[in-house]
Order: C-alpha cells, then structure tokens, then sequence
C-alpha cells in the first residue's frame, strides 16, 4: 500500500519505538501535523523550539532512548540549532526533524527558507536532505542507527514539504548496513592486554571516568574493576553518576571546580585509566602540566578523540562495556595500592569540599544539600550553566547513572528547564528537579506553559543570587570586581508561576528550605521554588583557566 | 609539508561540503582537488593535496575525515609509495619566428602544442609536480598569458 512521506514519517518512527516527539508546528510541517492528529503517538507541543530540543536531548539522557524532536522550517530550524549542538557537544543521541520548502524552491530564498543542512552540518553526527519520498523510510533508519551506535549524536532529516505530501510503498528495512560506517565496538585484545600489564606494575593509578561509562552501561564494569584494583577513582561533569559518589574509592569531580583530592591525586598519580572521558580543557588545566608522572591508558569509541589533547601511552578503540569486561578478566596482578589510598585519604581530610554556612543567610550550596537530603538521593537532578550547575555537581551525591542531567561541552544556559521536562516526560515516576540560576531559568522560561497544560510536574529550585553568577565570579577575581552586566533583575517568579498555572514559593529564610523542598515535592504541580541566596558567593574550589590543576584557588571557610 | 590525500567517498550532494568545511573549520586550505567517479558510479575519489605545518593537526584531521558518515577510506599518500600527476594547459605569447625555440622546450619536457594562431600557443602536458614547475620555468621566456592545472590525482604503488 502506498503512503503519503508524512505517514510514512510517522510509521518508521513507531517502528523505531518512538513514544514521544516534543515539537512545534509551522507551514512546511502541515503534512506531518495533519497524520500527528489522530496518530498513536504521543505529541508535545512546547512554546519554543529550542525548548523542543533540549526536552529530546533531557529524554535521552535520561531513558538511554533516542529523543525525538521537530520543527518547520527556516526560523523553526535554527531555533533548534542550539540544542542540537548541545546534544552533539555530549554525544547525546538525538534525531531532529525538520519541513524544509518544497524541493523545486529550495535555493529561492522561499519564504521562511533556510540551508538547515548546511547550518548544522558541523553540528551533527549527520544530516540528511530526502529529495525523492521513496528514500525516506531507509533515511529514517539509518539516521536512528547513526544516532544511537557508536559515538552517539543528533541526526538532522531535513524534510520538503513536496517530500511530505508525495507518496510511495512503504518499505522498512529490517537490516541496516552503511558501508562507509563502521564503529568498532570490541577493543584490540593485544592493546588490552598490554593495558592489564600496566596496570599491574602502577604503584598509583587512578581511574578518570566520563560520559561515556554512562553512555555505554558500563557502570557495573567499571565498580567492578575499581574495587578489583582497590584504586580511587575520579569523574568529570559528564561522568556523574557513572560511580556511586558515596563509594568510599570516590574522589568526587576533578577539573575547574573539582574536588582538590581529585586534582592532587591527577597530578600525583603514576597511572590514569580514562575511560571515555576526552580530556577537556575544563578538566586537564594547563595541558602541559597535566599529570607529569602518569602513564595513560586511553578507552575510547572515538578514534579522534585519542591523543587530541593528551599524549596517550596505551589507546583502546570501542565501547567501554566490552573493553572493561576483558580488561577485568585480563588484570590477573593487582597493584598494590595500600599507600596510595592512605596519601588519598589525607588529602580528602585536608582539603575537604567546603563552604562557609551561615544561621541567617541562605547559602545555594545549603539548598542542594537539602534537596540531597530531602529527595535521599533518589531524584533526577537537571542543571542550567553557570554557579547552579558547579553546586549541584558537588553538593548532592549521584549513585545512579543518568541522574545527573546537565549541559556540559557547549554549556547552554536554559537547557535544564526543558531537559527537566523531557526528563519527567521519560521518567515519569521519579522526582524531577531542575536547579537553576536566576539568569539561566529565563532562557527559556515559556517551557512553564508546556509543563502545565501536559501535567509534567517537575520541581525548579532557582538559586536567585541577582547575578549572572559565574561570570560575576570570574569578574570578581579576574576583573578587579568591575560587574559589568552581571547584576540582573527578574521578575516576582511566584507570580510569575502562578500566571501559568504553576505553584510558585519564595524562601527568604534558611529555616524555610527544607519546609520548601518538601512542600515541592508533595504538590502534584510544577512548583517553582524562589531561593534569595546570597548574592556573592563563589564556587570553590576553582582552577583558574590555564593553571596546572594544582594551582587551585581554595576560598574561604 | 604537503600533503596528498586520497579519499573513497559516497557519490552523493553535500559530500564535499562536508570534507571542505573540516578543513576551513580550522583554518587550513586545501592547494588542489580532484573528484571524479569511480568503476563503481555510487563511489567517488577525490585526491587532495593540503599544506599542513602541523602534523597533530593533520593527524586529527585524518581522523575526522574517517569519521564522516559518507566517507568509506582515507589514504594519506605523503609517506607511501604513489604516482602521481596534475595536468596543465598554458596559453603562451607565439610568433612564427618562435616555432625552434618552442619545438624545443616541447621535445624537452614531452608537453604538446594543441592549438597555434598567429600570437598565440596552448601547451598541454601531463606530468607530476617536479615536470610541470620545470615545463612553466621554460615557457616563461614566451610569455605566460593564461595557466589552467587540473589539481593532483595520485594512485599507489
């Protein structure tokens, strides 16, 4: 039988398993809107579409599924650029659907026409323009399986609307084969084997974790070789959650606003395994001093992702699963690591992750602790960019992969509101909460309207300083306090909750968080919480860009 | 040092967009290109010749041309044994009185003259790098009025 591109859109994307597309609708979409009608398939209409796309990118992240988003042309397109440049930054796999003008006026300058391909070519994973309907099917399959295998990453479909309308037989390909693409998923045995060596003669080694443990499912693999070589292990932002930050061989985040035990025992260790981490330069400091002693195994999916930055003694293409599981079986000496941990343990009662708290000022670092407390640990947390973002990535404790959903290559703010959505959306039986930053959350503040017409009750804990935090804290220590631009007013945010729909509280009082929190947490609403915190605090510690990652500033307390 | 890079590719639109825009993204140029279909009409080979100071950045480069969904191989043929050749049409000044000198840079360096009118000479030859350069350092005393080079195509050894 034959059908129309729109249902033949449609169809190929249930057979993908598609539950959910987060979208907008315009004139080059007509088609596609008109089968989403009566399709069984849910639909949710955000009120941008850059909201669409990080709601795609949070729902990935959190279900490991590939999010879904579309959007019509021209204006439609790029207002999704900048999340599917965020999905791309993070390996997030991702498929972007897009009307383009029918396929005889592309090139025209038509109305609300854009190059969408040409614009996101350096942007995705890869792109597709379908000029003849009967491609479509196969695109759509082999866009889902470029997006989700190997090194993940968002696939455009650019989509005329002629495409759209024009009909063929439907045609699914079962099997997919791309002779021009081909990740390697097993690691070189001899390459792991040598590894194994290494490792045994280490007197310091230390594992250095990434998103790509949590984009593999590796996190079994990876407890299991940690307690097997009994070797501290350190993660970066991407990485959390990977390991159980409660595990008593956790050395916390390491990088800029790393913990300072992770940071000493990189540039004391005589051993780092990096396992799909990329070594980037929020986490490495002055490259040249990166981890003068240390030999470096490098696990890695992404050839180009070997020797980039750092020198690699021993690199391991594949997944990170398979290549940890053989790297288990082949450790057969353990290294000694009784003096190592005790040098560690030392460091961590030195310089703890600290911060000055106070009876009558609410401190951010108190509300995410509290938010630790009250939720116990079991909620999904979403970040936007800046101050917020470094608090929540060291004052609440993640055991779990894909609890902790934060944008961190291309550093978005406004992604952890809708990712917070696709992310409710996805898991809808746990507790989600976006922290925030008074600057970040009105990035894409509109997204309160989706979250309430479709009862996706997520919490925001907004960490309201006045300030455009982080860059007030650079201008503060950098810049002679010359706060240039950074000091910002917003709006009554209770009210503003409440014009849509949503439950808004305002804290002003230390003793209110956790009555706050709590509160939040049993309204089945969204829930808005307004924490006035105080206005000038820094994130610490901080390794200021270009220093050797022990050159760390400590701050007060 | 120059380098020249062969790479099997899709025969697709977009394809050399997507190659360009690697190199431009950092800053590099690519000094000559040329595609063309293979035996097998759904593949293509390009051969292109990069001027890179440094071979880290190169090396990356490689890598991400690997790692292009359209590519299928990439072969940098700097450091292996290869053929090579590039071919040139130039226009030059001629006169009837020029016709010895000019029959002898032709028998020397093994280029044709094409087409003669009364002012004017099309040469065409076919060469590597080191016979061309040395073809144009003859045909300069007549007068270089036009020069067109195809870009390098190189097969291995």
């Amino acid at each position: 039988m034959k059908l129309t591109g729109a249902k033949i859109l449609i169809e190929a994307l249930k057979k993908e398993g598609v539950e959910v597309i987060f979208g907008y609708p315009g004139g080059q979409v007509l088609p596609i809107f008109d089968v989403l009608y009566d399709a069984d398939i849910r639909f949710i209409l955000t009120r941008h579409e850059q909201g669409a796309a990080h709601a795609a990118d949070g729902y990935s992240r959190a279900t490991g599924k590939v999010g879904v988003c579309l959007a019509t042309s021209g204006p439609g397109a790029t207002n999704l650029t900048t999340g599917i440049a965020n999905a791309y930054m993070d390996s997030i796999p991702m498929i972007a659907i897009t009307g383009q003008v029918k396929s005889f006026l592309i090139g025209n300058d038509a109305f609300q026409e854009a190059d969408v391909t040409g614009i996101t070519r350096p942007i995705t994973k890869h792109n597709y323009l379908v000029k003849d309907v009967k491609d479509l099917a196969r695109t759509i399959r082999e866009a889902f399986y470029i997006a989700s295998s190997g090194r993940p990453g968002p696939v455009l479909i650019d989509i005329p609307t002629d495409i759209q309308q024009q009909e063929a037989e439907f045609i699914w390909p079962e099997e997919i084969e791309i002779r021009s693409y081909k990740p390697t998923c097993f690691g070189h045995p001899g390459q792991i084997k040598k590894a194994a060596k290494l490792i045994a003669s280490a007197k310091k080694p230390l594992i250095y974790a990434g998103g790509g443990v949590i984009t593999s499912e590796a996190h079994h693999e990876l407890k299991k070789l940690t307690e097997k070589l009994n070797a501290p292990i350190t993660w970066t932002l991407m990485g959390i959650g990977c390991f159980p930050a409660t595990h008593k061989l956790s050395l916390g985040m390491l990088g800029m606003h790393g913990t300072a035990y992770a940071n000493h025992a990189i540039m004391e260790a005589d051993l780092i395994l990096a396992v799909g981490a990329r070594f980037d330069d929020r986490v490495t400091g002055r490259l040249d001093k990166f981890a003068p002693y240390a030999k470096i195994i490098h696990i890695d999916i992404d050839p180009t992702s070997i020797s980039k930055n750092v020198k690699v003694d021993i690199p391991i293409v594949g997944d990170a699963k398979n290549i940890l599981g053989q790297l288990i079986e082949d450790i057969n000496k353990l290294p000694d690591t009784f003096e190592w941990l005790k040098a560690i343990e030392s460091w961590k009662k030195k310089y703890p992750l600290k911060y000055q708290d106070k009876k009558d000022i609410i401190k951010p670092q108190y509300v995410v602790e509290q938010i630790y407390e009250a939720t116990k640990g079991n909620a999904i947390i979403t970040t936007e960019v800046g101050q917020n973002q470094m608090w929540a990535a060291q004052w609440y404790k993640y055991d779990y992969p894909r609890t902790f959903i934060s944008s961190g290559g291309l550093g978005t703010m406004g992604f952890g509101f809708p990712a917070a959505m696709g992310t409710k959306v996805g898991k809808p039986d746990s507790i989600v909460f976006d922290i925030a930053g008074d600057g970040s959350i009105q990035m894409n503040i509109q997204e309160l309207a989706t979250c309430v017409s479709n009862k996706i009750n997520v919490k925001v804990a907004i960490l309201n300083n006045g300030y455009l935090g982080m860059v007030r804290q650079w201008q503060e220590l950098f810049y002679k306090k010359r706060y240039s631009y950074t000091n910002l007013t917003s709006p009554d945010f209770v009210k503003l909750a409440e014009s849509y729909g949503a439950i808004g509280i305002c804290v002003t009082k230390k003793e209110n968080v956790r009555k706050a929190i709590e509160k939040a947490i049993s309204i089945d609403n969204v829930v808005l919480i307004d924490f006035k915190v105080e206005g000038e605090e820094n994130v610490f510690p901080m390794v200021p860009a270009g220093e050797a990652l022990n050159r760390m500033i400590e701050g007060l307390a | 040092m120059r380098h020249t890079i062969a790479v099997l590719v899709e025969n697709k639109f977009g394809v050399l967009a997507r190659i360009a825009s690697l190199f431009s993204a950092r800053g590099y140029n690519i000094a000559s290109l040329a595609v063309s279909e293979t035996l097998d009409p759904t593949i293509s080979y390009m051969t292109m010749v990069v001027e890179a100071e440094d071979e880290k950045i190169l090396e990356q480069i490689k890598k991400q041309l690997n790692k292009l969904i359209d590519i299928i191989i990439v072969t940098d043929f700097t450091k292996k044994g290869h053929v090579d050749r590039e071919l040139v049409l130039v226009k030059v000044g001629y006169s009837s009185k020029d016709k010895s000198k000019l029959d002898g840079v032709l028998n020397k360096t093994g280029a044709k003259a094409i087409q003669h009118t009364d002012d004017i000479a099309i040469i065409e030859m076919m060469g590597d790098q080191d016979e061309i350069r040395e073809l144009l350092n003859s045909l300069k005393q007549f007068g270089i009025k036009e020069l067109v080079r195809s870009g390098r195509i190189a097969i291995a050894k």
